[in-house]
């Protein structure tokens, strides 16, 4: 039988950062900002991709106005693959990356 | 015109001048030719395995700066991964701005605009369902966007310029650019 409560001899290496155990998913949609889409449109088209509440579509529609990008959705690269494809058929200026860059 | 408004039975529904729904078809089918001509040129160069399934598409961005800007690159550092995901999406992309632009004047030939008799008076009352919103919101997005890259209108600054521009030409593209957006944002405010 096994006696359980014998301490195990084995040690648990902590991870070197804390990154590297990280879930997240690594890629982001980036939307930049343009002067010809309207700031109504592109709040129009948070809410209606992405389903975000109308409170969160302005904030980042404001973010991308302001500071003249925000990401608006982080997940694997096949998805935000898709949802810059989508925003482009919109007409909305996106990209994809690395989170980290 | 008379901006897009909601039906209360569902919908929505604006007014426009025969001179303006003229102006929409018109500017609608050269963003359509532009798209058209694109998607004709680098057929030479692709896979004939990746035509014939539909695949292949051309993995350079186009030259002409309003393609370029309709069809943008989805990888902003990195220009092997923007060739690869053109290569493999533009085409779709580029038909599915062809079909709105094209959904938007079959709505306004449907509506009753003829082509051929310009000097007709009455006015052109467009309906639009759900699928028809998205058609006009995108195609008026995409057109917004060609005159925009023709006028070079950069940042906000830029359009304060246009405004005191003596150039005629540059003056009238600058007043449909924003009609254009007086339109398009009726829509969207219908939409609420």
């Amino acid at each position: 039988m096994v006696d359980v409560t014998t301490p195990s001899s084995v040690e648990i290496h902590k991870p070197e950062s804390l990154e590297a155990v990280e879930l997240e998913d690594p890629w982001v949609t980036l939307v930049w900002n343009d002067p010809v889409n309207l700031m109504s449109y592109v709040a129009y088209v948070f809410r209606s991709y992405f389903g975000y509440t109308d409170e969160k579509a302005t904030e980042l529609m404001l973010a991308v106005h302001h500071e003249g990008k925000a990401v608006v959705a982080s997940g694997s690269r096949e998805e935000m693959e898709r949802h810059v494809q989508a925003m482009h058929e919109y007409g909305l200026w996106a990209t994809l990356q690395r989170s980290g860059q | 015109m008379r901006p897009f408004r909601r039906r209360r039975r569902g919908g929505v529904f604006a007014v426009f001048e025969p001179g303006e729904a003229h102006l929409l078809v018109s500017l609608s089918g050269q963003v359509v030719e532009l798209l058209k001509d694109r998607s004709g040129t680098d057929a030479a160069d692709d896979d004939p395995l990746a035509r014939q399934i539909g695949l292949g598409g051309p993995s350079l961005p186009p030259e002409d700066p309003v393609l370029r800007r309709l069809l943008p690159d989805a990888y902003r550092d990195d220009a092997d991964d923007a060739a690869e995901f053109r290569r493999f999406t533009e085409r779709s992309l580029s038909s599915s701005k062809v079909n709105s632009a094209e959904s938007l004047i079959g709505s306004l030939l449907d509506a009753g605009l003829g082509l051929a008799d310009v000097d007709e008076s009455e006015p052109i009352e467009v309906e639009l369902d759900a699928e028809g919103v998205q058609a006009w919101l995108r195609s008026l997005n995409d057109i917004r966007l060609s005159l925009a890259v023709r006028l070079g209108i950069e940042d906000d600054d830029d359009l304060e310029l246009l405004a005191h521009s003596g150039d005629d030409t540059i003056g009238a593209m600058t007043e449909i650019y924003h009609w254009l957006g007086y339109v398009q944002e009726s829509l969207v405010d219908a939409l609420d």
